[in-house]
């Protein structure tokens, strides 16, 4: 394999290992400041305990998160030498801005949250929560910043030819708030809160099939609930604004979304599809007529910019990009229609009556992390070639001195540790879940009764 | 070599460079309460050590996290060159890096004696290994590094263990276990503050030897280090400085004043940390090729308008940093106390 293709190979592997996490912080962030909030307000101890639990699962995953995300901090330099000197002056700068915004305030507010239910008292102790959540949420900020400047690129001028040219900064605030930032931040954060609701909403659900924890399974579901059924169908018009700005400023992207050839003549929407790109066209597909004009021209009869008005060499591969694009947006319809079948339950009190619902609902759990991650793959590699979309070609931007045995080590190595630490991610997350809310003292120790190891 | 006026590029190295330090200064206690971590014995001991700097050891990691992502910003040849160069060691040091985090999220997690003691295992050796290694590059920075015309160099992991860089590898353990260990004794109270005031005259001992030879080492073997101190000579203040730091920990620590004897050591590091700076300077990276291929805080930055965006962004963001640092550490003041939410 090429240094290339190996780099990003191995970026790809440690930024989605990596991309479980945050979603995960950011959404039971926001689940965790309506709990406590609960607490404070109705002084009821459930809602304290049910606090409790939530927040040693959020431990759990915000941990990950940090031990996966100094890895990410660092492989831009790593693997995408070349890239770094080229926008470090614009990219460095949202990179460095995360740190100093979103990093301190999570990671010092989180010890309170943690730690410092006997330190400080319960204002101070939910002021705290809220900030770690807030900081959650500045972190996807800027990384969404970053990256939308890359799909993006705006408040910039080249300077310097050949080797020596890199992108500087003209204008701070139109770098930040990019044609692309707005709404590709507003899509990644209900992508966010999907990831963070369904996984208490599967907990709950778990719970509730095994006759346990039942009072804060209940209260905790219907919570979930709440964000699910926000944040599914903000996704619907994120997602839709989304697409009308990749159509707008990346239309190559756009096009591989739907696979999308024949520039003069309006474009169907797929509902599923195989796209041979040999011939430029789709098999087995069943799709809406017309329908990709309207959503993105708001009239049925308005052609769409196809991938033949792009060279060969400027287009992105179609078929995987196709693919990953249909499963995200299958799946956020999916979400959709399991929040509005709980929201109908909940209204007519049966909420807690069906064990198929519940079983979904145990299920669910996964659909937000799929979408988020097979999201992400549409959105990077319809990018391609480009690594600065228009400006620099991912051919050119990955490090030359680093040879193809260093990125397999790499990747090997990375690969090793993340599955283990994935094992064990999945076998502590379990441990916790069956071991519930329950108000028990520390976990017991068999440390001093057997021989010693290390003395 | 000459100190121009205070202009941004300066601003800049002086800012990563007090990032690096508070790094150096924060994360090298936690790092060093974990290199001692598999010399305490029972569960209860190894779960105050970690506990003690269980809420403040993620939050000193951000102050690395931020000096990569402030370094990226300002000097991105330098952030470009260094990371891909040192390619293989950085991922160890990053696999080092999770284990660590890893280690200290999952070792009370599960009652069995197996478990804790494979991550009691993990999560020391990692502490140590990060702090050679980080010494390791810091060293091989200071011997000059293979930067050829094209600004990237390549070394393989033996190339980087070379005696010099080892030995400054070894001063950055023997010094962060000294400052680990009077943490702890101030974190801990009883029959354990104790057994580890008895450890922290050892530590002493190690990092004094280590200091002098690497001391030494530099004056002899790279004295590019000591050309700033020689033109400017009030610059050897520094240098002094540092010394009584270090000559006052023994004194705190025979008196009982433990906050003291820590509030040295801190000063200790920021006078090393200090005494390099002055040595790089205006380099940052230094090319063992040729002086053209150095990289310096001019020609490896980025253009002033960034470095005066991003001088904005920590004129407002420091001060909340500093307000959160000093808050946690204000409420998790005093000895640990295990509970039900602790490691």
């Amino acid at each position: 394999m090429s240094v290339e293709l190996l780099a990003r190979l191995q970026f790809a592997f440690t930024v989605a290992f990596h991309y479980i996490f945050p979603p995960l912080s950011i959404g039971l962030g926001v689940l965790l400041v309506i709990m406590e909030g609960m607490y404070l307000k109705t002084k009821n101890k459930m809602y304290e305990q049910m606090t409790k639990f939530w927040v040693k699962v959020f431990a759990l995953t915000f941990a990950m998160g940090v031990a996966t995300g100094i890895v990410m901090e660092f492989e831009f330099g790593t693997n995408w030498a070349t890239y770094s000197r080229y926008v470090g002056d614009v990219f460095g700068s949202a990179l460095a801005a995360e740190g100093i915004f979103a990093f301190f305030l999570e990671s010092g507010f989180l010890a309170v949250l943690v730690f410092g239910w006997n330190k400080v008292g319960p204002k101070m102790h939910f002021f705290s929560t809220c900030m770690v959540s807030l900081g959650s949420m500045m972190s996807a900020v800027w990384i969404v910043v970053a990256n939308s400047w890359m799909q993006t690129p705006a408040g910039f001028h080249i300077v310097g030819e050949g080797m020596n040219a890199r992108a500087e900064i003209t204008d701070f605030w139109a770098m930040v708030f990019n044609p692309s930032s707005v709404v590709r931040l507003s899509h990644v954060m209900s992508g966010a809160w999907l990831a963070g609701a369904t996984l208490v909403l599967s907990v709950s659900a778990y719970y509730l099939l095994k006759q346990r924890h039942l009072d804060i399974a209940k209260s905790a579901m219907k919570i979930s609930i709440v964000l699910l059924a926000f944040a599914s169908l903000f996704q619907l018009f994120t997602g839709h604004q989304s697409a009308v700005v990749v159509s707008k400023y990346q239309p190559a992207k756009m096009a591989a979304f739907e696979a999308h050839y024949d520039s003069s003549a309006v474009a169907p929407f797929y509902l599923f599809g195989w796209v041979n790109e040999e011939q430029e066209e789709v098999q087995f597909g069943i799709a809406v007529p017309k329908m990709l004009s309207f959503l993105i021209h708001g009239d049925f009869n308005t052609p769409v910019t196809g991938l033949r008005a792009f060279k060969k060499e400027d287009r992105p591969p179609v078929n995987i990009v196709f693919q990953f694009y249909h499963l995200m947006v299958a799946i956020g319809m999916a979400l959709i229609v399991l929040s509005v079948v709980l929201v109908f339950l909940w209204w007519r009190g049966k909420l807690f009556t069906y064990p198929l619902v519940l079983k979904i609902s145990v299920a669910s759990v996964l659909l937000p992390q799929i979408a988020n991650q097979v999201g992400w793959f549409a959105a990077e590699v319809g990018r391609q070639p480009w690594i600065v979309y228009g400006l620099l070609r991912t051919s050119e931007a990955f490090s030359k001195n680093v040879s193809e045995g260093q990125l397999w080590f790499s990747l090997i190595l990375f690969f090793i540790i993340y599955s283990l630490l994935f094992a064990l991610f999945i076998f502590l997350l379990d441990q916790k879940i069956k071991h519930g809310p329950d108000d028990t003292t520390e976990i017991p120790s068999e440390y001093e009764h057997q021989k010693q190891l290390f003395v | 070599m000459e100190f121009t006026g205070l202009d941004l590029n300066l601003t800049w190295y002086i800012l990563i460079g007090a990032l690096l330090t508070g790094y150096a200064i924060l994360d090298g206690f936690d790092l060093g309460v974990g290199a001692l971590h598999l010399l305490t014995t029972t569960d209860e001991e190894r779960r105050i050590m970690i506990n003690s700097i269980g809420p403040v050891w993620d939050g000193n990691e951000v102050w690395l996290v931020t000096g990569g992502g402030a370094l990226f910003a300002a000097f991105p040849k330098v952030y470009a060159t260094v990371f891909s160069g040192f390619y293989t060691a950085f991922m160890l040091l990053l696999a080092m890096l999770i284990f660590r985090a890893v280690a200290i999220e999952f070792r009370s997690k599960q009652p069995m004696r197996w478990w804790r003691t494979m991550w009691d295992v993990a999560f020391s050796f990692s502490s140590l290994l990060i702090t050679l290694l980080m010494g390791i590059a810091l060293g091989n920075v200071i011997v000059g590094l293979p930067i050829g015309e094209s600004g990237e160099f390549t070394v393989t992991i033996a190339d980087l263990f070379n005696p010099y860089a080892v030995l400054v590898g070894i001063t950055t353990v023997a010094l962060f276990m000294m400052h680990g260990a009077i943490y702890v004794v101030m974190k801990t109270e009883g029959a354990m503050q104790e057994k580890i005031r008895g450890w922290i005259n050892n530590t002493i001992i190690f990092f004094v030897i280590c200091y002098v030879t690497t001391t030494m080492a530099t004056l002899l073997y790279m004295p590019h280090m000591a050309e700033p101190f020689k033109e400017h000579p009030t610059l050897f203040l520094v240098a002094l400085a540092g010394m009584l730091a270090i000559a006052n920990i023994p004194r705190e620590i025979h008196h009982r004043r433990e906050f003291f004897a820590f509030l040295s050591s801190c000063a200790s590091i920021a006078a090393l940390m200090s005494l390099f700076a002055i040595g790089m300077f205006p380099n940052i990276v230094m090319s063992n090729i040729s002086p053209a291929y150095h990289l310096t805080i001019y020609n490896a930055a980025s253009s002033q308008k960034t470095l005066a965006i991003m001088l904005t962004v920590a004129i407002i963001g420091l001060p909340f940093v500093l307000a959160y640092t000093v808050s946690i550490y204000w409420i998790f003041r005093g000895k640990v106390r295990l509970d039900s939410m602790s490691y």
